[in-house]
């Protein structure tokens, strides 16, 4: 009797021989919600993307409405009324709020001008049936967050959207905006309206969805009726990933005295009593969701973020680190999560990359001694292999493992006691990889320091002598050695109950 | 067919190759001023003189000197529009400071300390309340010229001095003294620019301000210091320009921050900040005045001057813009 709305089977997705996504199926039935979970890189996104017509599948089969679709591409899943609302919002701030409802399909009048009474009346009366005030005449910039989100799909209805694709849709709104929002979806379902729900937060997922499908490692685990699931412990148990990759070689090293100690860090909204200590060749790994306060840690330790209150201690000693100059005094070193927007200067050559925060050492007089500085970048060129045809080299040309390696040379010839890792193997290829873990293996055993945050869990595991599991900006977990498994940290992560 | 053979033509045509890529890449600056020059050979039998040349160069000082102090401040991703108005200034207040019976030397160091004050302002304006350096300098540019007028009252001010005068017109043997201090300049400006910490993080700033606070350079700190420097080294140029023309004048070098501009851009430096050299700029320099030069030389009349001399430049920052593109598709 019922048609599903959308059907894929068999999807896989091949990106030069890596498989992405290998032998998804799906189905959507109008009026419904399903919900799509897996940790980080599961194979969300990707599946997304072959959706709204990103990507292309490498193979498999797609139907909508029954219908089979051969070639996917953005205009042609706009056309079959596949609309998706992304993370982040796609609104412009100085148009009005009806303008952005019919941005790119304004009504005209005949004379071609913009129909204005048309588009605003027409605007009010999508907002009216998913009983939403929102005056269509206001700017954008001035309504919030929740109400610009609400503006995307009410572009989505007013294209006639069949299937709403919604990706971490409450990631940014409020408790109470998140209400609002999940009332909306139930008014969507009412309109027949399919919704893909991606998200992090279990509760949300058994609020709203009627059906469940996990990923892992971009397969398709289990798909199943969300009444027939246990409770977030089962779904987290079918995403964590058992498998640790091999090429971690870590080596033990001997945990000194403590070195750094974080006490009752606190930043409103942001982080909430976070305390821990360090100690000399300890690498701390720090787990947690995106947006769970992982970065935001660093940033204070880094002095990039004002704290409302708490104390940070080097070696016993209270310290005020007010920004990067403070903190690379006291021997901290940070590779930032985003190399090309906050690591790299692209149009330097590598050896200014591999200098640029310790040229003062090079200094002679007024001047820079060329020979000393190109003598201690060639050091650590050999030592971590970055592969470059000269040091001269502007280091954009450099692949992204080998970028990724220059910047850790930057802190090493720095001498840094504490290194801060963001996502230390983000776009990384393999190879590089397992060379930049031994390195940093290698340095916790010189005696220094390690924080690494990482969405990886595997990179967590291989790695880490504790790991600091984060929620929401507290602190879950504090997992010793012993315990440094995925499942812990999934729970932890996810706030399912755990053993812990 | 010899193996040797075709492996030779391979290996000639992949050496043409890195030629022509050197040359388009890194070289084009220096071409385009070679065309030039054998070009106005040619058309004037009065261009490739001594003299003539040392004209050239005798009037290029100023926009030379202006243009070092511009590559500084555009690598860093500024700009400074306000650089003809604090010509003006500085030129009239060495002027009215020589009429008012201040000794030469002392004269000229004020004049200098007051363009630190000016590039200070500029400096700090910009980098600790984030406004763009686009407007500040714009602002600049009116309020210094206004200042200009109201200390002279619109009236320029003759000065008499000669040891003054021989800044801009003097002699030292056959050589003009403006050429030696704008060669002074100009290799002042090259050694802070490729040997010191300064110049190092001028090009961070430029390329990722972000990365470089995060390196911890002090980016509020070199920021202010680019522009006191552009400013000390603009009234050095405005200090040579009042001793040319023997007047210190509130319409000196109105108008002349373009030129500078258009000289650093020619120069192949990257008006979005990270790239340049101050040799290219002294190519930029060289080409907008032998164009100048020429074009009289051929009697060209000053309007149509005007348009070739902005069509040159369009051209210019074209095929700049194509190579980067090129770079970027690569």
């Amino acid at each position: 009797m019922n048609q599903p709305i959308l059907e894929l089977k068999h999807i896989v997705k091949e990106f030069f021989g890596n498989r992405a996504l290998s032998n998804v199926s799906l189905t959507l039935m109008p009026g419904s919600v399903h919900a799509i979970v897996g940790e980080n890189g599961a194979g969300k996104s990707t599946f997304i993307k072959i959706l709204t017509g990103a990507y292309s599948k490498t193979s498999g089969e797609i139907y909508v409405e029954g219908q089979p679709i051969s070639q996917m591409d953005p205009m042609v899943s706009k056309k079959l009324g596949i609309h998706c609302i992304y993370q982040e919002l796609n609104v412009a701030n100085d148009l009005t709020v009806s303008e952005n409802v019919f941005l790119g399909n304004q009504p005209v009048n005949k004379f071609g001008l913009i129909d204005w009474k048309k588009m605003n009346s027409d605007t009010k009366d999508i907002f009216a049936s998913l009983q939403l005030r929102i005056d269509p005449k206001q700017l954008v910039r001035e309504i919030s967050i929740a109400q610009k989100q609400m503006i995307e799909i009410a572009r989505a209805i007013s294209q006639q959207a069949k299937v709403l694709i919604m990706d971490e849709p409450t990631s940014s709104l409020s408790d109470r905006e998140i209400e609002i929002l999940l009332a909306l979806i139930e008014e969507l379902k009412q309109q027949g309206i399919g919704i893909l729900y991606i998200s992090h937060r279990m509760d949300e997922i058994f609020r709203i969805a009627d059906t469940v499908t996990v990923l892992r490692d971009g397969q398709h685990i289990k798909t199943m009726p969300l009444n027939q699931v246990s409770g977030v412990d089962e779904l987290v148990e079918l995403m964590a990933n058992r498998k640790v990759a091999d090429y971690f070689n870590k080596v033990e090293a001997p945990i000194g005295e403590p070195v750094l100690k974080v006490e009752g860090l606190n930043k409103r909204g942001v982080l909430h009593n976070i305390s821990f200590e360090l100690r000399k060749g300890e690498i701390l790994g720090v787990a947690g969701l995106v947006g769970s306060g992982r970065t935001e840690i660093a940033m204070a330790l880094f002095g990039l973020l004002k704290k409302d209150g708490g104390t940070i201690c080097i070696d016993g000693k209270p310290v005020d680190i007010r920004g990067p100059r403070d903190a690379i005094k006291l021997g901290i070193g940070f590779v930032t999560e985003n190399r090309k927007e906050t690591g790299l200067t692209l149009k330097m050559s590598v050896r200014e990359n591999m200098t640029l925060p310790t040229l003062k050492q090079f200094d002679r007089f007024l001047w820079i001694n060329r020979k000393e500085e190109t003598g201690a970048a060639e050091v650590y060129r050999k030592l971590l292999n970055i592969k470059t045809t000269t040091l001269e080299q502007t280091i954009s040309n450099l692949s992204g493992g080998n970028q990724q390696k220059a910047i850790l040379a930057r802190w090493m010839i720095q001498g840094t006691r504490i290194l801060i890792l963001d996502e230390p193997c983000r776009g990384v290829d393999v190879g590089a990889k397992a060379e930049i873990f031994a390195q940093i293996s290698k340095l916790a055993q010189q005696g220094v320091t390690v924080l690494m945050i990482s969405s990886e869990i595997q990179e967590i595991v291989g790695m880490s002598d504790r790991v600091m599991v984060m929620k929401e900006g507290h602190m879950a977990g504090m997992l010793e050695k012993s315990m440094i498994t995925p499942d812990h940290i999934l729970k932890l992560a996810f706030g399912g109950a755990t053993s812990a | 067919m010899l193996k040797a053979n075709v492996i030779a033509q391979e290996q000639g045509q992949a050496k043409w190759k890195q030629i022509s890529a050197f040359l388009f890449n890194k070289g084009s600056t220096a071409i385009g001023l070679i065309l030039l020059f054998v070009l106005m050979s040619f058309a004037s039998s009065d261009f490739l003189t001594v003299d003539n040349l040392l004209n050239v160069f005798r009037q290029s000082a100023v926009l030379c000197i202006m243009a070092v102090a511009m590559t500084f401040i555009i690598i860093s991703g500024g700009i400074d529009l306000s650089a003809g108005s604090q010509i003006a200034v500085s030129g009239v207040i060495a002027a009215g400071l020589i009429a008012s019976g201040v000794p030469v030397l002392l004269a000229i160091i004020i004049t200098i300390a007051v363009g630190a004050g000016i590039g200070f302002f500029i400096g700090t304006v910009i980098s600790t309340q984030k406004i763009p350096p686009f407007i500040v300098t714009l602002a600049m540019l009116t309020i210094l010229s206004g200042v200009a007028f109201v200390y002279t009252e619109g009236n320029p001010i003759p000065i008499n001095d000669a040891f003054f005068r021989s800044l801009g017109r003097g002699y030292i043997g056959p050589i003009p003294v403006p050429i030696i201090i704008m060669v002074v300049v100009a290799i002042i400006g090259h050694l802070l620019l490729s040997h010191t910490r300064f110049g190092r993080f001028i090009y961070a700033i430029g390329g990722n301000e972000e990365a470089a606070r995060l390196c911890g350079i002090r980016v509020n700190w070199v920021k202010t210091g680019i522009y006191v420097f552009g400013s000390m080294v603009m009234a050095i140029a405005g200090i040579l320009l009042a001793s040319r023309l023997s007047t210190g004048s509130p319409n000196a070098g109105t108008g002349s921050e373009l030129d500078a501009i258009a000289a650093v851009v020619l120069g192949g430096t990257n008006l979005f900040g990270g790239e340049g050299k101050i040799v290219g700029t002294l190519m930029g320099v060289a080409i907008i005045s032998i164009l100048n030069n020429g074009l009289n030389l051929l009697d060209v009349p000053s309007y149509n001057q005007l348009m070739i001399k902005g069509i040159v430049i369009l051209a210019a920052v074209w095929f700049n813009s194509m190579k980067s593109r090129r770079a970027s598709a690569a």
